[in-house]
């Protein structure tokens, strides 16, 4: 089935998308022209496929649930941000906030994401083909973020449990952020990531980040970390 | 006990002395609970007029008197109809146990008004108890799931909060057990600090557009609410309003906190009083008064301060502290308790130990049990039924048969500081400091 932005209004087709008929058989969609519009596709919570064949603006995806949203073209502010469970695609660039606090499912961008990517993130795991901006993964609490580029000043920054993979350079790490084993259990994390997205990729070639779990309770000889 | 002719020193009273030198044996800031112990301008230094030759009252106990209120009609396609203008504020599970979460949906349904989530989530317990349920969307978003989202009956995104204008959540790890650091997922037993600034959005514009796609989540049913802490009030509440808030929430410098920097308590934000009139100025300005509300909140403890709240324009207000208190937060019982933590009873904000005496404040299941979320509930419905006739009873001698009809002209002020504040004359005369009348 297919949607177009510019003669159906976008809450429309939101409801449309949110409230699937179960006995229908059609878990196919399509929208053209979505020209920025914000919101497309925010609130998914089907087992649907559905392609935007244009660029998107602030929220595509957001608080998606088992949903598999394509985006060919680059995407606003906040993709996929505080995804539950599902897949994102963005064959494109993303702007700042990619993922953001996002608890589950997969995010994968072609291209390049700005700033504060996987920032708060909870469970999510978003690969990036490219390169991320400053503070990516600020205060990342679980998931993984896996950068085949590089990544730009205080990566990290504040993490918690969440894991960093980074192929290319890291310009700087951010507080509480360190270099630590790839070990087997990462590589093997990575692999059954790579294998369900059907990325070829060798996991050895990357870099693992985490927390140094040093200012996880406060310590007055950690103030200058901050 | 202080000897007869020993002077203090006004600039190092004994309690700044204390403060001194637990600093410097301590190296670090105090962090603490609940809201500003500072004496500032508030709803006190305010009294009604009542009726007089040109004013008529209505009957205490015969003529009606409607406390109604509709939220968010703005947008939303399902506002909030609540029975009274008093609502619970935003706490969360984790500052405050399962128990007393319970208690406050349980108080609140009983009375027609809502309760509130806070830092961490929604729980089952807490939906299952609130007729009215608002969920908050905080800048940690933990907690945040699309289906609590639609479960709740308004959303409520907080910018800020009056104990902390520009600061984050604090909960310390002795209240991060497993069931609070699994709903944050956080490891357990670490000192959660959450951010500040939202992770997807940076000043009104932005927020315009979190708002859509909230409605665009929710249908367009819910009430959006933007919770701000008084600072910039005037700019704050315009700014809300133009970013597409249904209800804007206005906390007050008293306002409450389970834990912060004491410094950032004491001396960040502006009072509820004059943050509250710079609120309604910009609304009006608007032309926006009563048809995007305005809850207030920040110190309110009596019918008396609702009325003057919403005399002064408010459509509602919220309660926090005081809700608390209802449950037994500083009640003189489990003195003991409360000697271990250094304090006694009227004194104590040690919400952030985790070791409340009276079960409000805590995750420990032994103090928990001290308070019954039955009897809780009860006793917040008892207090809420008081502010309720306390809030009838001014409203009626001062002649309104409905209590949003109180106004600023009903008021006058005691002293100078709450004159210029809520602009209102000085009682007595008809002078209001700092305003003058437009030609």
């Amino acid at each position: 089935m297919n949607f177009d932005l510019n003669k159906k209004k976008l809450t429309d087709i939101n409801k449309y998308l949110q409230n699937i008929d179960r006995k229908s058989n059609v878990r196919k969609f399509k929208i053209e022209n979505p020209s920025g519009h914000h919101a497309i596709c925010a609130g998914l919570k089907d087992d649907i496929d559905v392609t935007i064949n244009g660029h998107t603006g602030y929220y595509c995806a957001g608080m998606n649930q088992k949903a598999s949203v394509t985006v060919n073209g680059n995407v606003g502010t906040g993709v996929a941000e505080n995804m539950m469970s599902g897949k994102v695609f963005v064959k494109g660039n993303a702007s700042q906030s990619a993922g953001a606090t996002g608890h589950g499912g997969n995010l994968v961008i072609e291209g390049d994401a700005s700033s504060r990517c996987g920032i708060s993130m909870k469970g999510i795991n978003i690969i990036v083909k490219g390169s991320v901006g400053h503070m990516s993964a600020f205060m990342a609490q679980k998931g993984n973020l896996i950068i085949f580029g590089d990544a730009d000043e205080d990566l990290g920054d504040s993490i918690y449990e969440a894991k960093i993979f980074v192929k290319g350079k890291v310009k700087s790490l951010g507080a509480d952020c360190v270099e630590k084993k790839m070990d087997e259990k990462s590589i093997n994390e990575l692999k059954k990531i790579f294998k369900e997205l059907n990325i070829s990729e060798n996991p050895q070639n990357f870099k693992r980040y985490g927390s140094a779990r040093k200012l996880y309770n406060f310590k007055i000889d950690n103030a200058g970390a901050y | 006990m202080k000897k007869k002719g020993l002077k203090e020193f006004k600039t190092f009273p004994q309690s700044t002395i204390n403060e001194i030198q637990r600093a410097a044996k301590e190296g670090i800031y105090q962090i603490r609970g609940l809201g500003a112990k500072r004496k500032v301008p508030d709803f006190d230094d305010l009294v009604f007029l009542g009726a007089s030759m040109s004013r008529y009252p209505l009957e205490g106990y015969r003529e009606k008197c409607n406390t109604s209120v509709v939220l968010g009609d703005r947008f939303a396609k399902k506002p909030l109809k609540l029975d009274i203008p008093i609502t619970i504020a935003g706490m969360s599970f984790g500052a405050l146990g399962a128990n007393a979460k319970d208690a406050l949906g349980r108080g609140a349904s009983s009375m027609g008004t809502s309760t509130t989530t806070g830092d961490g989530g929604m729980t089952k317990e807490e939906r299952g108890s609130s007729k009215y349920l608002v969920y908050q969307l905080l800048p940690s978003r933990y907690g945040m799931n699309p289906d609590d989202l639609r479960k709740a009956d308004a959303i409520e995104v907080v910018v800020g909060q009056g104990a902390k204008p520009g600061g984050g959540g604090m909960l310390l790890g002795q209240k991060i057990n497993k069931r609070v650091a699994g709903m944050r997922t956080l490891p357990e037993g670490i000192d959660q600090r959450s951010a500040c600034r939202h992770p997807d959005w940076t000043g009104p514009d932005d927020l315009e557009i979190k708002i859509q796609e909230l409605r665009e989540i929710t249908n367009w049913e819910k009430p959006i609410y933007i919770k701000v802490g008084a600072a910039r009030s005037y700019y704050d509440t315009a700014l809300a309003v133009k970013a597409g808030a249904d209800v804007v929430v206005l906390d007050g410098m008293q306002g409450g906190t389970a834990a912060t920097q004491d410094v950032f308590i004491e001396h960040v934000g502006i009072p509820t009083l004059g943050a509250l009139r710079e609120a309604v100025d910009a609304l009006k300005e608007l032309n926006m008064h009563r048809k995007v509300q305005l809850i207030v909140s920040g110190g309110i403890r009596t019918g008396a301060d609702v009325a003057k709240a919403l005399a002064m324009g408010a459509d509602a207000v919220s309660i926090g502290s005081a809700a608390m208190m209802a449950l037994n937060c500083n009640a003189d019982l489990y003195r003991k308790d409360y000697e271990k933590l250094g304090t006694e009873p009227g004194y104590c904000h040690h919400c952030h130990t985790g070791r409340c005496p009276v079960g409000v404040a805590t995750q420990d299941p032994k103090l928990e049990k001290r308070l019954d979320p039955k009897e809780g509930g009860r006793q917040l419905k008892n207090y809420l039924t008081t502010l309720t006739l306390e809030l009838q009873t001014l409203a009626r001698a001062n002649g309104k048969s409905d209590v949003r009809n109180l106004e600023p002209e009903d008021l006058v002020a005691l002293t100078v500081e709450a004159a210029a504040m809520a602009r209102v004359p000085l009682a007595g005369t008809n002078w209001i400091p700092g305003f003058k009348e437009k030609d």
